[in-house]
């Protein structure tokens, strides 16, 4: 049996029928089309695929459409504000703190919800904080870097 | 120069796009009408398929259509790229159909597939196709299948044995250990690796009845590869009439390298159900359905004199291949293997015998590294051996057996290296910077201090060299003195400068995240002085790019690299021709420098690369026999392959109470000759010598005995997690390749090549005081801790 969710995406409100298995990855990419987020294994291990809800980072392979009802979710698509990069878009420009890129966009919205709870992560305080989050090709280490970047750019 | 573009750390060109949301990945294409497919897999390892049916799930909502192996019978199995060295050896060549029709040889193997409006009625009907299997008796030691007892898993390979290659020469090899003064023999285990690229493989494939004509979008390292494979070997279809597209692709370490069942069962769906269709590897998929890598069994014997001379090398390896064959697996563990094992050594005699084998388990084919990684294990801790059993310090013993600065182009004994030689180097250079930067002599005086007080320290060295830039094509294709890859290797570029002065480079090499649309640029904006953000690189569709072979084997920067600073010297040496036409100048007369082509001595009668693009394309006043435009094709084959190398060490503690391993320093030397972009070469070494410590110490892939993969997922598969790592300290030495006028070597594959021994060395050298030798990796805490209890001390 269909729901109706409403849900908030950067900013914009939907309203859409889903099936109630129908996970939040999916009704992000498939229904409204929001590919940026990726999806990168089967067992919320890799975190390819987190977003923001409610201002937290969630892995939205582990979420349902239905439980996200009446939340508000950030994907990569809505970090940059007014065509300006978000700082830690830029630190990860910045310091190479990606290649091939398929789990830059979980990797970034990682950062964003650490430095929210940490805004001077110790460089332990960082790896640990990444560890829901799969890198394979950086060895992590720019990576670190960019959010130590990240973080003197932000307002504290 | 007034652009110095080369050698400088950019920022890359790609990034803005990919830290966005905005690049495009195979599972983002979307087509009107697009259906999913998913596939039922093979739950058994070995087993006869006596009958499908798929009546139930066709009734399933949502289902379009399920089909079998015998929907496809017309279709041939896919072909295998090596071809045994002209035939001079056996290959028994056994591959995956596009769906298997009367028998399986390893879990995961392709039976039946879904065709539904969406992905998860496609997967719901899987659960209602019922198949009716015979389980058949299992092997997966790559050893062990070789057993008169083993059970057969191909009629046509005997004792499971694919192939029976070998290198170097058996009877001076012999002889020589025969003589030493010392001989130590060891058995080690290069254990099989997932790769695990985070964006899983896939596929979607278009068929346009009308012009018959096939578009394929898939994960690939070499989109021009899989249009000729796909074509010439299983649709038997005109090259002309298929189009591969690969979109951006998320990392793929040689796994996407391979022509797979799934992409050519997608193409011919496309065309059986006469609407688009998308294949979305799951990670699960990715485990049992991936090729995967290493999976080696050796016995070493390594003949030395009293002073740490090495005197003869002899190898004995098992490879183990998996169920079938992937495209080029056959080729890893012999010419990119075998022919590696002097390493930075002058080892006076060599001899390597390695068996291909048949086992119950998936693909293995290249992995990071390919065959060097497995050559540079073997090699790296026989040094240590010899210097343990010697009781010499190892560093001692390398610098006694480099090969010396003097010594290139240095052909390594009895010919393994089938006639290449390394092009360039200075490995001492390279050991002392490393050993400065850890303070060896001082870390020894320490560990001594520490073990008096419980504390087990180790430091580990690897001082490797490597084969990049594959590579001459005689060399390496199916010539008379040919290494019998179906292939050429070349590479390709296409430079146009547009009316407006804007460059279109086209390549035929395929980054997974290699950065190319960066360094790429950085060649032409450096030789032609048009600034990078003037330049595009476009590549990745076999419409509109210029035939190549892809990106593997580090070859990008060497033999693609070179393809482009060539076409770029094409377009300026068009460029002076026409800046003296317009100048009325003489040619001979005429330089080029720094974007403009100027009067010799008279630097302000010149014309800007931009009036001359402009000049060209409109095409108003061009000197005699003048196409319009400046627009160059190149293609570069490399007159050899090229040798980055380099000093790795690596410190650890080791608990003595836990097994536990922890690396206390990683330090790397590495000399990959000039670099296009010292930031990138930096990332990638950092990214490989991460997933080389992860060999060390956690990852293996592990079948039970059923041949069911129990490592099978991201919860029971160790891939390092950023808390797993230390900070890696780089250093570098520069000896440019004299092979290539960019000076390049490559840097792709260096860091997983150096690392997995350093570390192994590293914890052999704390346990040493146990006198613990060896332990096969990963050395888990588990198995440390064992092995230290088993000593009783």
């Amino acid at each position: 049996m269909a729901q109706t969710v409403s849900i908030t995406v950067n900013d914009v409100a939907y309203e859409r029928e889903v099936e109630p298995r129908l996970l939040l990855v999916h009704f992000l990419r498939d229904v409204l089309g929001l590919t940026g987020t990726n999806i990168g294994c089967d067992t919320s291990q890799c975190g390819s695929c987190t977003v923001l809800m409610d201002g937290v980072a969630v892995k939205s392979c582990t979420v349902l459409a239905v439980q996200a009802d009446g939340s508000s979710v950030t994907t990569i698509e809505g970090l940059a504000t007014d065509g300006k990069l978000h700082p830690v878009q830029n630190a990860f420009w910045e310091k190479h703190g990606l290649q091939c890129g398929f789990c830059t966009p979980g990797m970034i919205i990682t950062v964003v919800d650490l430095l929210n709870r940490n805004p001077h992560p110790t460089d332990e305080e960082i790896r640990h904080g990444l560890e829901g989050t799969i890198c394979r090709c950086t060895g992590y280490q720019n990576i670190v870097e960019a959010v130590k970047h990240a973080a003197e750019a932000m307002p504290a | 120069m007034a652009t110095k573009t080369f050698g400088a750390p950019l920022k890359r060109k790609e990034d803005p796009r990919l830290i966005t949301g905005e690049a495009k990945y195979l599972d983002d294409v979307r087509l009107p009408g697009m259906l999913y497919a998913a596939i039922l897999r093979s739950p058994y390892a070995h087993a006869k398929i006596k009958g499908v049916d798929t009546n139930k799930a066709t009734k399933q909502p949502g289902v379009i259509a399920v089909f079998t192996g015998q929907d496809f019978k017309d279709l041939p199995a896919l072909p295998c790229a090596w071809q045994a060295e002209a035939g001079r050896i056996k290959n028994n060549v056994n591959t995956p159909r596009v769906l298997e029709i009367d028998r399986v040889t390893h879990t995961g193997a392709g039976v039946a597939v879904v065709v539904a409006d969406d992905r998860y009625a496609a997967e719901d009907a899987l659960g209602l196709i019922e198949v009716d299997y015979e389980p058949l008796p299992v092997v997966v030691d790559a050893e062990k299948t070789t057993f008169p007892d083993a059970p057969q898993i191909h009629e046509n390979a005997p004792n499971n044995i694919c192939f029976d290659w070998s290198c170097g020469d058996k009877d001076a090899t012999d002889a020589a250990l025969n003589s030493s003064e010392v001989v130590v023999k060891h058995r080690v285990v290069n254990q099989r690796l997932i790769p695990n690229v985070m964006e899983p493989r896939g596929c979607v494939a278009q068929y346009m009845p009308a012009s018959e004509e096939y578009t394929v979008w898939m994960t690939s390292q070499d989109p021009h590869i899989m249009r000729l494979l796909m074509t010439a070997f299983v649709f038997g279809v005109p090259e002309t009439k298929v189009r591969v597209i690969a979109p951006q692709v998320g990392g793929g370490f040689g796994t996407k390298i391979f022509l797979y069942p799934e992409y050519c069962l997608m193409a011919a769906l496309a065309k059986k159900v006469g609407r688009p269709v998308k294949w979305a590897e799951t990670r699960r998929e990715n485990y049992i359905a991936t090729t995967h890598g290493r999976d080696h069994v050796t016995d070493i014997e390594v003949g030395a004199k009293r002073d740490g001379t090495i005197t003869a090398l002899k190898v004995k390896t098992y490879a183990n291949l998996g169920g079938v064959l992937s495209t080029i697996g056959p080729g890893i563990p012999t010419t990119l293997y075998g022919r590696m094992l002097s390493g930075a050594y002058k080892t006076p005699h060599i001899y390597c015998n390695v068996l291909g084998t048949y086992t119950n388990t998936g693909m293995v084919d290249a992995y990071r590294g390919a065959g060097r990684p497995e050559a540079t294990y073997v090699v790296e801790r026989t040094v240590d051996l010899v210097a343990r059993e010697l009781n010499m310090d190892t560093v001692e013993v390398r610098r006694k057996n480099f090969i010396q600065p003097g010594d290139f182009p240095y052909a390594p004994a009895d010919n393994i290296l089938a006639g290449l030689k390394y092009d360039s180097g200075d490995y001492e250079k390279a050991l002392n910077k490393a050993l400065e930067m850890v303070n060896y002599s001082s870390f020894r005086k320490k560990q001594e201090e520490a073990r008096k007080n419980g504390k087990y320290l180790g430091i580990g060295l690897s001082t490797y060299v490597e084969i990049c830039g594959a590579a001459p094509s005689s060399w390496i294709g199916v010539g008379p003195t040919g290494q019998g890859w179906g292939a050429a290797m070349w590479e390709s570029a296409n430079i146009r400068v547009h009316l407006t002065g804007k460059v279109v480079l086209t390549i035929g090499t395929q980054p997974q995240g290699q950065g190319h649309e960066t360094t790429m640029a950085q060649i032409v904006s450096e030789e032609l002085g048009i600034p990078m953000d003037d330049i595009i690189v476009q590549l990745g569709d076999t419409l509109g790019t210029p035939f190549g072979y892809g990106t593997y084997a580090s070859r990008s920067a060497a033999v693609g690299g070179m393809a482009v600073y060539n076409s770029a010297q094409k377009i300026k040496e068009k460029a002076r021709r026409l800046a003296a036409h317009l100048l009325e100048a003489a040619p001979e007369d005429m330089t080029f420098e720094a974007g403009k082509a100027f009067v010799k001595g008279s630097p302000d009668k010149a014309k800007t690369i931009q009036e001359l693009a402009g000049a060209a394309a409109l095409a108003y006043s061009l000197p005699a026999g003048m196409e319009p435009f400046l627009d160059d094709v190149t293609y570069y084959d490399p007159p050899d392959c090229t040798y980055p190398f380099g000093t790795h060490i690596c410190v650890v503690e080791v608990d003595r109470e836990t097994g536990q391993v922890k690396i206390l320093r990683y330090l790397a030397v590495d000399d990959v000759g000039k670099k296009i972009n010292p930031m990138i070469v930096d990332g990638q070494i950092h990214g490989g010598i991460t997933q080389g410590v992860a060999q060390a110490l956690w990852e293996g892939a592990v079948y039970d005995e059923n041949g069911q993969l129990t490592s099978g997922s991201m919860m029971d598969y160790a891939v390092p997690k950023a808390s797993f790592l230390p900070t890696f300290e780089l250093g570098s030495t520069e000896t440019p390749s004299p092979t290539n006028p960019l000076g390049v070597k490559g840097v792709g594959e260096t860091g997983t090549i150096a690392s997995t021994p350093a570390v192994v060395n590293a914890v052999m050298d704390a346990l040493s005081p146990f006198d613990i030798k060896h332990l096969d990796m990963p050395l888990t805490p588990e198995k440390v801790w064992r092995a230290i209890e088993a000593t009783n001390m």
